[in-house]
């Protein structure tokens, strides 16, 4: 039984069609890649699983319940499925621990006690405790981005989306990310990511998904999709990649 | 050991020109000529600046000012505006020198010579164009036999209409402050209204848009007008019986309060969405997201133009001399009726640039500081 089921879902800006059928399950504690040409909805896919965009048509379900269209409480879902984003998008205006305390205390009503040691405990947990009190424009690109991946840990999500996290970082930074990453998918968090790291993609993933034409064009273990793809597309993509150095 | 890098030269990439001469290292133009022109310039200022200072002179003795204040003061000042000769001289010596280290060859140094006197030469029209400014003004002082400066500028009414103008403009003071605090909560609930997101809240933002287009429109002496004489007269409950003061602060809070929601609006709009997506994707509701992100950040961003906007407001407290209510103008208006000359009126003019000159400077110095941060990354 899939955790996160999306049912032949369409999505238009306008004329400009992103999703035409797009159908993907995610089983639980599985590790799900998205990889695909930029401007393919990769993104535009994790933003409508969490509600930050309507679908056209289709349906998506958690846990067997209806989570897309009328009637559907977003903050609920929102408390579900926890996303993380390309440029971190912290909070300039609070502390570290601010931004992280903000949701748990406001949204379920944590006491704040609570939730800042809870925070503490995250933030020790990545490596972070001496970071607490600081304002997030004085932390490196990898430090922001640990700190908004544990900001929304800490609202207890059972599935994480994270899109292109790494994308916007120096290429040394790059690793105490992906470690993070890392350390999630061995607890068994259920996560869809979004990435460029075609060799990140290729250790952690269970299943890596090729979007292409507004569907998952071709799906499968990381094995096989990356060594011996079937779709045309799907070789000519992964073509360009290793011309451009990345696989 | 570098290596040369090995280069192609039979197949060019076709992405650079294949032949091309380094441009830079021509002399620096001549500009011996400005120099000039910043002398005569210089000269001419002296010398009508000297003529006005006769002039003055002369007036203020059958003025019955004392000579003895009158001549060190004049002595002072035409010494002083000699100092528009140094920069002028300035000019010319480095346009000379650059000139001679062009024919000797010198490039470095005739580059920096030239631009030092063209700085010298600039340097130079800007102080005359300051001079004339003053030239000009203390000729309309003294013009037709001191007949502006004995209407504008009569010292003993000024001082004997002090008291009485400060005593009124606090009537000023007070119409302001409520005014303005009242326009800080108004004007964010009709941004707040007007930004209101979904289908649904389609007749709350056409009715805040229609109340800004409005209020925008409408010149405050109107709105203060209709509001104190049109309250009163329908005789509504409540609003009805109000003093004139109350009326203006009505008529400012909603003025005001159109411009200052233009403001909060464009400051929130000023946060990028991603904002908005990080909140609302942790669970927060629209207005958490407003109490606890949005606002937060919009207000940092908004203190300059809703200063201005307090200017403007300070200012508009003038109108209420519409409906009656003796505040600095009014009370000016009558002393300048009493006595036939608005020397009354140029004090309340005076009190109104003291209190909006250290705000606009604030300003100033606030949009600065966020120019630096900007730059600054
Ligand atoms: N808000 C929007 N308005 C219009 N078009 C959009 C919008 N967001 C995304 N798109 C378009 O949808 C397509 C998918 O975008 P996106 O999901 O960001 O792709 P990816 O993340 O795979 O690079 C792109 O062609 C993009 O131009
Ligand atoms: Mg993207």
């Amino acid at each position: 039984m899939p955790i996160l089921e999306i049912k032949n879902i369409s999505k238009a800006y306008g004329s400009h069609r992103v999703f035409d059928g797009l159908t993907l399950d995610v089983e639980e504690h599985q590790v799900v890649c998205l990889i695909g040409a930029s401007g393919c909805g990769k993104s535009t896919l994790l933003r409508c699983i969490n509600g930050l965009e309507p679908i056209g048509s289709g349906e998506i379900l958690i846990h067997s319940d209806r989570v897309s269209g009328p009637g559907v409480d977003v903050n609920a879902l929102r408390r579900d499925v926890g996303i993380v984003f390309q440029s971190y998008n912290l909070f300039p205006h609070m502390t570290v621990m601010e931004n992280i305390t903000l949701a748990p205390r406001k949204v379920l009503n944590q006491p704040a006690r609570e939730a800042e040691v809870q925070a503490r405990h995250l933030l020790e947990r990545i490596g972070l405790g001496q970071k607490a009190n600081v304002y997030p424009d004085s932390l490196s690109g990898g430090q922001q981005q640990r700190v908004a991946i544990v900001r929304a840990l800490a609202m207890g999500p059972m599935i994480m989306l994270l899109d292109e996290i790494t994308s916007a970082l120096d290429p040394e930074l790059v690793s105490e990310v992906l470690n993070i990453v890392r350390d999630l998918a061995a607890d068994g968090m259920t996560m869809v990511l979004a990435t460029h790291e075609m060799g990140f993609a290729r250790e952690v993933a269970t299943k890596v998904c090729f979007l292409a034409e507004g569907k998952v064009y071709e799906e499968g273990p990381p094995e096989q999709i990356f060594s011996e793809p079937q779709g045309e597309r799907t070789q000519a993509f992964l073509k360009r990649i290793v011309a451009a150095g990345r696989l | 050991m570098t290596m040369a890098h090995e280069i192609n030269k039979e197949r060019p990439s076709g992405l650079f020109p294949e032949r091309r001469a380094f441009t830079s290292g021509a002399a620096p133009r001549d500009v011996t000529g400005w120099a000039t022109t910043a002398v005569i310039t210089a000269l001419v200022i002296v010398f009508a600046f000297w003529a006005t200072l006769r002039r003055l002179y002369g007036v203020s003795l059958t003025l019955g000012v004392s000579d003895y204040v009158l001549m060190p003061a004049a002595v002072i000042l035409s010494i002083a505006v000699l100092a528009i000769l140094i920069p002028a001289a300035r000019s010319v010596s480095r346009a000379r020198a650059a000139r001679q280290c062009v024919s000797s060859g010198d490039l470095v140094n005739a580059r920096i010579l030239t631009s030092a006197a063209s700085d010298c030469a600039y340097y130079t029209f800007g102080f005359a164009a300051l001079l004339v400014a003053v030239i000009g003004f203390a000729q309309f002082l003294v013009a037709n036999d001191l007949a502006v400066s004995r209407t504008f500028l009569l010292i003993p009414l000024m001082w004997h209409s002090f008291p009485l103008v400060f005593k009124a403009f606090w009537l000023n003071v007070y119409i302001f402050v409520v005014a303005e605090i009242l326009v800080l909560v108004w004007g964010l609930i009709v941004a707040i209204a007007r930004l209101m997101p979904g289908e649904t809240a389609r007749p709350i933002r056409a009715m805040a848009t229609l109340y800004t287009d409005i209020f925008r429109g409408m010149p405050a002496i109107i709105t203060m007008y209709l509001v104190g004489f049109g309250l009163p007269l329908s005789g509504v409950p409540l609003l009805g019986n109000l003093s004139a003061e109350t009326y203006a602060i009505i008529a400012l809070t909603l003025t005001f309060g159109a411009y200052v929601a233009e403001v909060y609006k464009a400051g929130i709009e000023s946060i990028h969405w991603s904002q908005v997506a990080a909140a609302r994707s942790l669970g927060l509701s629209y207005l958490q997201t407003m109490r606890h992100i949005i606002v937060p950040q919009a207000v940092r961003r908004i203190i300059p133009p809703l200063l201005n906007d307090f200017i403007g407001l300070q200012k508009d407290t003038a109108l209420v001399n519409v409906i009656g209510a003796i505040d600095a103008f009014n009370q000016a208006k009558i002393i300048s009726s009493n006595n036939f000359n608005l020397s009354a009126v140029t004090v309340v003019a005076f009190i109104f640039i003291a209190i909006t000159i250290p705000q606009a400077r604030l300003v100033d110095r606030m949009l600065e500081k966020d120019q630096r941060r900007l730059r600054g990354g």
